[in-house]
Protein backbone atom coordinates (compact mmCIF):
# COMPACT_ATOMS: atom_id res chain seq x y z
CA UNK A 1 0.00 0.00 0.00
CA UNK A 2 1.02 3.60 -0.50
CA UNK A 3 2.09 5.04 2.82
CA UNK A 4 2.92 1.70 4.39
CA UNK A 5 6.63 2.45 4.61
CA UNK A 6 7.53 -0.35 2.17
CA UNK A 7 10.07 1.75 0.27
CA UNK A 8 12.05 2.34 3.46
CA UNK A 9 11.98 -1.38 4.21
CA UNK A 10 13.11 -2.44 0.76
CA UNK A 11 15.92 0.14 0.87
CA UNK A 12 17.15 -1.23 4.19
CA UNK A 13 16.97 -4.77 2.85
CA UNK A 14 19.02 -3.75 -0.15
CA UNK A 15 21.67 -2.13 2.05
CA UNK A 16 21.90 -5.26 4.17
CA UNK A 17 22.45 -7.47 1.13
CA UNK A 18 24.90 -5.04 -0.46
CA UNK A 19 26.96 -4.76 2.69
CA UNK A 20 27.37 -8.53 2.63
CA UNK A 21 28.90 -8.09 -0.81
CA UNK A 22 26.09 -9.91 -2.63
CA UNK A 23 24.92 -9.32 -6.18
CA UNK A 24 21.77 -7.34 -5.55
CA UNK A 25 19.80 -5.00 -7.73
CA UNK A 26 16.96 -2.71 -6.79
CA UNK A 27 14.69 -2.27 -9.79
CA UNK A 28 13.78 1.36 -10.18
CA UNK A 29 11.25 0.45 -12.80
CA UNK A 30 12.53 2.87 -15.40
CA UNK A 31 10.35 2.59 -18.46
CA UNK A 32 11.60 3.29 -21.93
CA UNK A 33 10.75 6.75 -23.22
CA UNK A 34 8.25 5.52 -25.76
CA UNK A 35 6.02 3.64 -23.40
CA UNK A 36 6.38 6.34 -20.77
CA UNK A 37 5.27 9.00 -23.25
CA UNK A 38 2.14 7.07 -24.16
CA UNK A 39 1.29 6.40 -20.54
CA UNK A 40 1.74 9.97 -19.40
CA UNK A 41 -0.23 11.31 -22.36
CA UNK A 42 -3.08 8.95 -21.54
CA UNK A 43 -3.03 10.05 -17.94
CA UNK A 44 -2.65 13.77 -18.49
CA UNK A 45 -5.41 13.92 -21.04
CA UNK A 46 -7.57 11.51 -19.07
CA UNK A 47 -7.93 9.24 -22.09
CA UNK A 48 -7.80 5.96 -20.24
CA UNK A 49 -10.63 3.51 -19.62
CA UNK A 50 -10.19 0.65 -17.14
CA UNK A 51 -9.17 -1.61 -20.06
CA UNK A 52 -6.66 0.74 -21.66
CA UNK A 53 -5.35 1.76 -18.23
CA UNK A 54 -4.68 -1.89 -17.55
CA UNK A 55 -3.16 -2.61 -20.97
CA UNK A 56 -0.87 0.37 -21.10
CA UNK A 57 0.47 -0.45 -17.65
CA UNK A 58 0.94 -4.06 -18.71
CA UNK A 59 2.89 -2.78 -21.73
CA UNK A 60 5.04 -0.68 -19.46
CA UNK A 61 5.60 -3.60 -17.10
CA UNK A 62 6.47 -5.97 -19.96
CA UNK A 63 8.98 -3.46 -21.28
CA UNK A 64 10.75 -3.19 -17.95
CA UNK A 65 10.43 -6.88 -17.29
CA UNK A 66 11.95 -7.95 -20.58
CA UNK A 67 14.64 -5.29 -20.71
CA UNK A 68 15.69 -5.25 -17.08
CA UNK A 69 14.34 -8.01 -14.86
CA UNK A 70 14.88 -11.02 -17.08
CA UNK A 71 18.50 -10.13 -17.87
CA UNK A 72 19.22 -9.47 -14.18
CA UNK A 73 17.72 -12.76 -13.10
CA UNK A 74 19.62 -14.58 -15.82
CA UNK A 75 22.78 -12.90 -14.60
CA UNK A 76 22.15 -14.29 -11.14
CA UNK A 77 21.15 -11.21 -9.16
CA UNK A 78 18.89 -10.88 -6.15
CA UNK A 79 16.32 -8.51 -7.63
CA UNK A 80 14.30 -6.33 -5.31
CA UNK A 81 11.10 -4.79 -6.69
CA UNK A 82 9.10 -2.06 -5.06
CA UNK A 83 5.70 -3.30 -6.33
CA UNK A 84 5.15 -6.06 -8.85
CA UNK A 85 2.23 -7.58 -10.76
CA UNK A 86 0.06 -7.67 -7.63
CA UNK A 87 -0.30 -3.90 -7.75
CA UNK A 88 -1.88 -4.28 -11.18
CA UNK A 89 -4.11 -7.13 -10.01
CA UNK A 90 -5.48 -5.01 -7.18
CA UNK A 91 -5.79 -1.75 -9.08
CA UNK A 92 -7.28 -3.13 -12.29
CA UNK A 93 -9.77 -5.31 -10.44
CA UNK A 94 -10.97 -2.32 -8.45
CA UNK A 95 -11.44 -0.52 -11.77
CA UNK A 96 -13.73 -3.30 -12.97
CA UNK A 97 -11.48 -5.40 -15.21
CA UNK A 98 -12.17 -9.14 -14.92
CA UNK A 99 -9.57 -10.48 -12.44
CA UNK A 100 -8.81 -13.63 -14.49
CA UNK A 101 -8.20 -11.54 -17.61
CA UNK A 102 -5.68 -9.36 -15.79
CA UNK A 103 -3.94 -12.33 -14.16
CA UNK A 104 -3.62 -14.16 -17.47
CA UNK A 105 -2.11 -11.13 -19.16
CA UNK A 106 0.63 -11.00 -16.55
CA UNK A 107 1.34 -14.73 -16.60
CA UNK A 108 4.52 -14.13 -18.62
CA UNK A 109 6.05 -12.67 -15.45
CA UNK A 110 7.90 -15.03 -13.12
CA UNK A 111 6.43 -15.57 -9.66
CA UNK A 112 8.73 -14.01 -7.08
CA UNK A 113 10.52 -16.20 -4.58
CA UNK A 114 9.26 -13.98 -1.77
CA UNK A 115 6.45 -11.45 -1.66
CA UNK A 116 6.26 -9.09 1.29
CA UNK A 117 3.04 -7.25 1.95
CA UNK A 118 3.30 -4.31 4.30
CA UNK A 119 -0.05 -4.07 5.92
CA UNK A 120 -0.97 -0.85 7.63
CA UNK A 121 -4.40 0.09 8.93
CA UNK A 122 -6.04 2.16 6.21
CA UNK A 123 -6.29 5.25 8.41
CA UNK A 124 -2.56 5.21 9.10
CA UNK A 125 -1.46 4.85 5.49
CA UNK A 126 -3.96 7.47 4.36
CA UNK A 127 -2.77 9.83 7.06
CA UNK A 128 0.88 9.38 6.02
CA UNK A 129 0.07 10.33 2.47
CA UNK A 130 -2.60 12.92 2.97
CA UNK A 131 -0.92 14.80 5.82
CA UNK A 132 1.19 16.70 3.36
CA UNK A 133 -1.94 17.61 1.34
CA UNK A 134 -0.27 16.32 -1.82
CA UNK A 135 -1.56 17.18 -5.24
CA UNK A 136 -3.36 13.92 -6.04
CA UNK A 137 -3.41 13.04 -9.69
CA UNK A 138 -6.64 12.07 -11.45
CA UNK A 139 -6.02 8.34 -11.84
CA UNK A 140 -3.98 8.08 -8.65
CA UNK A 141 -7.01 9.31 -6.71
CA UNK A 142 -9.25 6.91 -8.63
CA UNK A 143 -11.27 9.88 -9.94
CA UNK A 144 -12.13 7.89 -13.08
CA UNK A 145 -14.27 5.63 -10.90
CA UNK A 146 -16.53 8.53 -9.93
CA UNK A 147 -16.45 7.55 -6.29
CA UNK A 148 -16.57 11.13 -5.09
CA UNK A 149 -16.09 14.57 -6.67
CA UNK A 150 -13.56 15.35 -3.93
CA UNK A 151 -10.13 13.95 -4.84
CA UNK A 152 -9.21 13.25 -1.21
CA UNK A 153 -12.45 11.47 -0.46
CA UNK A 154 -12.13 9.56 -3.75
CA UNK A 155 -8.58 8.55 -2.84
CA UNK A 156 -9.74 7.25 0.57
CA UNK A 157 -12.45 5.07 -0.92
CA UNK A 158 -10.15 3.91 -3.73
CA UNK A 159 -7.32 2.95 -1.36
CA UNK A 160 -9.80 1.12 0.86
CA UNK A 161 -10.92 -1.01 -2.08
CA UNK A 162 -7.34 -1.67 -3.13
CA UNK A 163 -6.52 -2.85 0.38
CA UNK A 164 -9.47 -5.27 0.20
CA UNK A 165 -8.09 -6.68 -3.04
CA UNK A 166 -4.61 -7.15 -1.61
CA UNK A 167 -6.01 -8.95 1.40
CA UNK A 168 -8.17 -11.14 -0.82
CA UNK A 169 -5.18 -12.33 -2.89
CA UNK A 170 -2.85 -12.60 0.08
CA UNK A 171 -3.29 -16.37 0.54
CA UNK A 172 -3.27 -17.18 -3.21
CA UNK A 173 0.15 -15.65 -3.68
CA UNK A 174 1.57 -16.52 -0.26
CA UNK A 175 2.15 -12.93 0.80
CA UNK A 176 4.45 -12.58 3.78
CA UNK A 177 2.44 -10.04 5.70
CA UNK A 178 4.41 -7.55 7.76
CA UNK A 179 2.67 -5.36 10.30
CA UNK A 180 3.56 -1.89 9.04
CA UNK A 181 2.46 -0.24 12.25
CA UNK A 182 5.48 -1.74 14.06
CA UNK A 183 8.72 0.29 14.40
CA UNK A 184 10.94 0.35 11.31
CA UNK A 185 13.66 -1.71 12.99
CA UNK A 186 11.25 -4.39 14.18
CA UNK A 187 9.86 -4.78 10.66
CA UNK A 188 13.32 -4.91 9.12
CA UNK A 189 14.35 -7.58 11.59
CA UNK A 190 11.51 -9.83 10.44
CA UNK A 191 12.19 -9.08 6.78
CA UNK A 192 15.89 -9.98 7.06
CA UNK A 193 15.10 -13.13 9.03
CA UNK A 194 12.65 -14.28 6.38
CA UNK A 195 15.03 -13.56 3.53
CA UNK A 196 17.86 -15.40 5.27
CA UNK A 197 15.61 -18.37 6.01
CA UNK A 198 14.06 -18.69 2.57
CA UNK A 199 16.82 -17.69 0.19
CA UNK A 200 20.20 -19.37 -0.09
CA UNK A 201 22.22 -16.18 -0.14
CA UNK A 202 25.51 -17.96 -0.90
CA UNK A 203 24.57 -18.36 -4.53
CA UNK A 204 24.61 -14.59 -4.92
CA UNK A 205 28.26 -14.15 -4.02
CA UNK A 206 29.89 -12.57 -7.08
CA UNK A 207 32.17 -14.71 -9.20
CA UNK A 208 35.80 -13.96 -8.55
CA UNK A 209 37.93 -13.26 -11.56
CA UNK A 210 40.62 -15.89 -11.96
CA UNK A 211 43.91 -14.52 -10.72
CA UNK A 212 46.59 -13.88 -13.25
CA UNK A 213 49.55 -16.15 -12.79
CA UNK B 1 -46.14 13.74 -63.09
CA UNK B 2 -45.77 14.93 -59.51
CA UNK B 3 -47.47 11.84 -58.17
CA UNK B 4 -45.15 9.58 -60.15
CA UNK B 5 -42.07 11.33 -58.81
CA UNK B 6 -43.08 11.06 -55.19
CA UNK B 7 -43.88 7.39 -55.61
CA UNK B 8 -40.39 6.66 -56.93
CA UNK B 9 -39.00 8.62 -54.00
CA UNK B 10 -41.00 6.58 -51.59
CA UNK B 11 -39.90 3.44 -53.34
CA UNK B 12 -36.20 4.25 -53.06
CA UNK B 13 -36.62 5.19 -49.40
CA UNK B 14 -38.32 1.91 -48.76
CA UNK B 15 -35.32 0.20 -50.37
CA UNK B 16 -32.94 1.17 -47.56
CA UNK B 17 -32.49 -1.72 -45.19
CA UNK B 18 -32.75 -0.86 -41.54
CA UNK B 19 -30.50 -3.44 -39.85
CA UNK B 20 -31.95 -5.23 -36.86
CA UNK B 21 -30.30 -5.17 -33.48
CA UNK B 22 -28.99 -8.66 -32.87
CA UNK B 23 -27.66 -10.16 -29.66
CA UNK B 24 -23.90 -9.76 -29.49
CA UNK B 25 -21.02 -11.30 -27.64
CA UNK B 26 -17.40 -10.70 -26.86
CA UNK B 27 -14.85 -13.38 -27.68
CA UNK B 28 -13.83 -13.61 -24.04
CA UNK B 29 -14.48 -11.57 -20.97
CA UNK B 30 -14.97 -8.35 -22.91
CA UNK B 31 -14.54 -4.83 -21.62
CA UNK B 32 -16.35 -3.65 -18.50
CA UNK B 33 -19.34 -1.32 -18.71
CA UNK B 34 -20.78 -2.19 -22.13
CA UNK B 35 -24.45 -2.88 -22.77
CA UNK B 36 -24.34 -5.40 -25.60
CA UNK B 37 -28.05 -5.19 -26.30
CA UNK B 38 -27.76 -1.61 -27.54
CA UNK B 39 -25.41 -2.09 -30.48
CA UNK B 40 -27.50 -1.48 -33.58
CA UNK B 41 -24.73 -1.07 -36.18
CA UNK B 42 -22.73 -3.76 -37.92
CA UNK B 43 -19.05 -4.58 -37.60
CA UNK B 44 -17.42 -5.60 -40.87
CA UNK B 45 -13.78 -6.67 -40.86
CA UNK B 46 -11.40 -6.96 -43.81
CA UNK B 47 -8.18 -8.86 -43.08
CA UNK B 48 -5.25 -9.65 -45.32
CA UNK B 49 -1.57 -8.95 -45.83
CA UNK B 50 -0.20 -5.65 -47.16
CA UNK B 51 -0.91 -5.68 -50.87
CA UNK B 52 -3.90 -8.01 -50.59
CA UNK B 53 -6.22 -5.20 -51.64
CA UNK B 54 -7.81 -4.39 -48.29
CA UNK B 55 -7.92 -0.63 -48.63
CA UNK B 56 -9.19 -0.75 -52.21
CA UNK B 57 -12.02 -2.99 -51.12
CA UNK B 58 -12.86 -0.83 -48.12
CA UNK B 59 -13.02 2.34 -50.22
CA UNK B 60 -15.47 0.61 -52.55
CA UNK B 61 -17.52 -0.81 -49.70
CA UNK B 62 -17.84 2.60 -48.07
CA UNK B 63 -19.09 4.07 -51.33
CA UNK B 64 -21.58 1.25 -51.80
CA UNK B 65 -22.79 1.36 -48.17
CA UNK B 66 -23.24 5.13 -48.23
CA UNK B 67 -25.05 4.85 -51.55
CA UNK B 68 -27.34 2.30 -49.89
CA UNK B 69 -28.10 4.76 -47.10
CA UNK B 70 -25.81 3.54 -44.34
CA UNK B 71 -23.47 5.77 -42.36
CA UNK B 72 -19.97 4.37 -41.91
CA UNK B 73 -16.89 4.79 -39.77
CA UNK B 74 -13.47 3.21 -40.22
CA UNK B 75 -10.90 1.82 -37.86
CA UNK B 76 -7.55 0.13 -38.43
CA UNK B 77 -4.34 -0.84 -36.74
CA UNK B 78 -2.19 1.91 -35.26
CA UNK B 79 -4.89 4.55 -35.50
CA UNK B 80 -5.70 5.17 -31.83
CA UNK B 81 -5.38 8.59 -30.23
CA UNK B 82 -3.70 6.95 -27.30
CA UNK B 83 -0.65 5.16 -28.70
CA UNK B 84 -0.50 5.33 -32.51
CA UNK B 85 2.44 7.77 -32.63
CA UNK B 86 4.45 5.83 -30.10
CA UNK B 87 3.74 2.55 -31.88
CA UNK B 88 5.02 4.06 -35.09
CA UNK B 89 8.20 5.17 -33.40
CA UNK B 90 8.63 1.81 -31.74
CA UNK B 91 8.53 0.16 -35.12
CA UNK B 92 11.00 2.58 -36.62
CA UNK B 93 13.58 1.76 -33.99
CA UNK B 94 12.64 -1.88 -33.38
CA UNK B 95 13.40 -1.45 -29.71
CA UNK B 96 10.56 -3.21 -27.96
CA UNK B 97 10.56 -6.90 -27.24
CA UNK B 98 7.71 -9.18 -28.27
CA UNK B 99 5.49 -9.14 -25.20
CA UNK B 100 5.82 -5.38 -24.92
CA UNK B 101 5.02 -4.73 -28.57
CA UNK B 102 2.15 -7.15 -28.43
CA UNK B 103 0.61 -5.40 -25.42
CA UNK B 104 1.22 -2.03 -27.04
CA UNK B 105 -0.80 -3.14 -30.06
CA UNK B 106 -3.52 -4.48 -27.78
CA UNK B 107 -3.69 -1.06 -26.13
CA UNK B 108 -4.08 0.56 -29.54
CA UNK B 109 -6.85 -1.89 -30.38
CA UNK B 110 -8.67 -1.44 -27.06
CA UNK B 111 -8.58 2.34 -27.38
CA UNK B 112 -10.28 2.18 -30.77
CA UNK B 113 -12.69 -0.50 -29.62
CA UNK B 114 -13.93 1.66 -26.76
CA UNK B 115 -13.79 5.02 -28.48
CA UNK B 116 -14.80 4.29 -32.06
CA UNK B 117 -16.10 0.78 -32.63
CA UNK B 118 -18.50 0.46 -29.69
CA UNK B 119 -19.81 4.06 -29.82
CA UNK B 120 -20.18 3.66 -33.61
CA UNK B 121 -22.22 0.50 -33.26
CA UNK B 122 -24.30 2.11 -30.53
CA UNK B 123 -25.05 4.96 -32.94
CA UNK B 124 -26.10 2.46 -35.61
CA UNK B 125 -23.10 2.90 -37.92
CA UNK B 126 -21.48 0.39 -40.24
CA UNK B 127 -18.04 0.02 -38.71
CA UNK B 128 -15.42 -1.05 -41.27
CA UNK B 129 -12.27 -2.41 -39.73
CA UNK B 130 -9.15 -2.47 -41.89
CA UNK B 131 -7.78 -5.49 -39.95
CA UNK B 132 -8.88 -6.54 -36.50
CA UNK B 133 -7.52 -8.84 -33.81
CA UNK B 134 -6.71 -11.72 -36.18
CA UNK B 135 -3.69 -10.05 -37.79
CA UNK B 136 -2.45 -9.14 -34.33
CA UNK B 137 -2.98 -12.68 -33.06
CA UNK B 138 -1.36 -14.27 -36.10
CA UNK B 139 1.68 -11.99 -35.80
CA UNK B 140 2.03 -12.74 -32.10
CA UNK B 141 1.71 -16.46 -32.55
CA UNK B 142 4.20 -16.56 -35.42
CA UNK B 143 6.58 -14.85 -32.98
CA UNK B 144 6.12 -17.62 -30.47
CA UNK B 145 3.67 -16.03 -28.07
CA UNK B 146 1.51 -18.50 -26.20
CA UNK B 147 -1.82 -19.00 -27.97
CA UNK B 148 -3.88 -19.12 -24.77
CA UNK B 149 -2.25 -15.89 -23.63
CA UNK B 150 -3.06 -14.14 -26.90
CA UNK B 151 -6.64 -15.39 -26.84
CA UNK B 152 -7.18 -14.15 -23.32
CA UNK B 153 -5.71 -10.79 -24.22
CA UNK B 154 -8.06 -10.34 -27.17
CA UNK B 155 -11.03 -11.68 -25.25
CA UNK B 156 -11.87 -7.97 -25.00
CA UNK B 157 -12.86 -7.96 -28.68
CA UNK B 158 -16.43 -7.88 -29.87
CA UNK B 159 -17.34 -10.66 -32.30
CA UNK B 160 -17.78 -8.99 -35.70
CA UNK B 161 -20.78 -9.59 -37.99
CA UNK B 162 -18.50 -10.72 -40.77
CA UNK B 163 -14.76 -11.13 -41.27
CA UNK B 164 -13.21 -11.36 -44.73
CA UNK B 165 -9.69 -12.62 -45.24
CA UNK B 166 -8.29 -11.60 -48.60
CA UNK B 167 -6.08 -14.49 -49.47
CA UNK B 168 -3.21 -13.74 -51.86
CA UNK B 169 -0.19 -15.97 -52.53
CA UNK B 170 3.10 -14.59 -51.16
CA UNK B 171 4.68 -14.47 -54.65
CA UNK B 172 1.83 -12.29 -55.87
CA UNK B 173 2.04 -10.12 -52.73
CA UNK B 174 5.70 -9.46 -53.42
CA UNK B 175 4.95 -8.16 -56.90
CA UNK B 176 2.14 -5.94 -55.62
CA UNK B 177 4.38 -4.54 -52.86
CA UNK B 178 7.09 -3.74 -55.40
CA UNK B 179 4.58 -2.09 -57.69
CA UNK B 180 3.22 0.03 -54.85
CA UNK B 181 6.24 0.92 -52.73
CA UNK B 182 9.23 -0.23 -54.78
CA UNK B 183 10.43 -2.04 -51.69
CA UNK B 184 9.51 -4.60 -49.09
CA UNK B 185 8.54 -3.50 -45.60
CA UNK B 186 10.75 -4.62 -42.69
CA UNK B 187 7.87 -5.86 -40.53
CA UNK B 188 5.79 -7.30 -43.35
CA UNK B 189 8.90 -9.29 -44.25
CA UNK B 190 9.18 -10.53 -40.65
CA UNK B 191 12.80 -9.40 -40.54
CA UNK B 192 12.67 -9.23 -36.73
CA UNK B 193 12.27 -13.02 -36.67
CA UNK B 194 15.65 -13.67 -38.20
CA UNK B 195 14.26 -16.23 -40.66
CA UNK B 196 16.76 -15.15 -43.26
CA UNK B 197 19.03 -12.20 -43.80
CA UNK B 198 17.77 -12.04 -47.33
CA UNK B 199 14.65 -9.87 -47.32
CA UNK B 200 13.01 -11.56 -50.29
CA UNK B 201 13.49 -14.94 -48.73
CA UNK B 202 12.31 -13.73 -45.33
CA UNK B 203 9.20 -12.14 -46.87
CA UNK B 204 8.17 -15.40 -48.53
CA UNK B 205 8.79 -17.47 -45.42
CA UNK B 206 7.11 -14.98 -43.09
CA UNK B 207 4.01 -14.51 -45.24
CA UNK B 208 3.62 -18.27 -45.52
CA UNK B 209 3.82 -18.61 -41.74
CA UNK B 210 1.22 -15.88 -41.27
CA UNK B 211 -1.05 -17.42 -43.89
CA UNK B 212 -0.81 -20.77 -42.11
CA UNK B 213 -1.80 -19.09 -38.84
CA UNK B 214 -4.77 -17.51 -40.60
CA UNK B 215 -5.90 -20.93 -41.76
CA UNK B 216 -5.84 -22.03 -38.11
CA UNK B 217 -7.68 -18.91 -37.03
CA UNK B 218 -10.19 -19.47 -39.80
CA UNK B 219 -11.19 -22.77 -38.21
CA UNK B 220 -11.56 -21.25 -34.74
CA UNK B 221 -13.16 -17.94 -35.66
CA UNK B 222 -15.00 -18.76 -38.86
CA UNK B 223 -13.36 -16.18 -41.10
CA UNK B 224 -14.63 -15.96 -44.65
CA UNK B 225 -11.68 -16.61 -46.92
CA UNK B 226 -11.91 -14.60 -50.11
CA UNK B 227 -9.83 -15.36 -53.18
CA UNK B 228 -7.80 -12.17 -53.56
CA UNK B 229 -6.31 -13.03 -56.95
CA UNK B 230 -9.38 -11.87 -58.89
CA UNK B 231 -10.09 -8.33 -60.09
CA UNK B 232 -11.07 -5.74 -57.46
CA UNK B 233 -14.56 -5.58 -58.96
CA UNK B 234 -15.10 -9.34 -58.80
CA UNK B 235 -13.94 -9.41 -55.20
CA UNK B 236 -16.12 -6.44 -54.28
CA UNK B 237 -19.20 -8.09 -55.74
CA UNK B 238 -18.63 -11.07 -53.49
CA UNK B 239 -18.09 -8.88 -50.42
CA UNK B 240 -21.20 -6.79 -51.13
CA UNK B 241 -23.24 -9.92 -51.61
CA UNK B 242 -22.15 -11.29 -48.26
CA UNK B 243 -22.59 -7.97 -46.46
CA UNK B 244 -26.04 -7.67 -47.97
CA UNK B 245 -27.12 -10.87 -46.24
CA UNK B 246 -25.67 -9.58 -42.96
CA UNK B 247 -27.73 -6.41 -43.34
CA UNK B 248 -30.89 -8.33 -44.13
CA UNK B 249 -30.23 -10.40 -41.02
Amino acid sequence: MDGSGKSTQIYLLKRWLELQGLKVFFSEWNSSTLVKNATSKGKKRELLSPTTFSLIHATDFADRYERQLVPLLRAGYVVLCDRYIFTAFARDTVRGCPPEWVRDIYNFAAMPDLVFFFKAPLEISLQRILDGRPQLKYFEAGMDLRLSPDPYESFRIFQGRILEQYLAMSADFKFLVIDASEPIEAQQNIVRDLVAAKVDLHQFVPHKRPKKT
Amino acid sequence: MKAAKSSTLRKSVRGIIVPKCKPRRFYGRGVPGVDLSKLAGKLIVVEGADGSGRSTQIVRLVEWLEGSGHATVQVGLKRSTLVSEELDQAQQGNILSHTTLSLFYATDFADQLENIILPGLRAGLMVLADRYIYTLMARDMVRGMDEAWVKNLYGIALIPDVVFYLNVQPQELIERNFAKKQALDYWESGMDLGLSRDMFDSFLQYQSLVAAKFRELQRTYGLTIVDGHRTPEEINIELRHRIQSVLEG
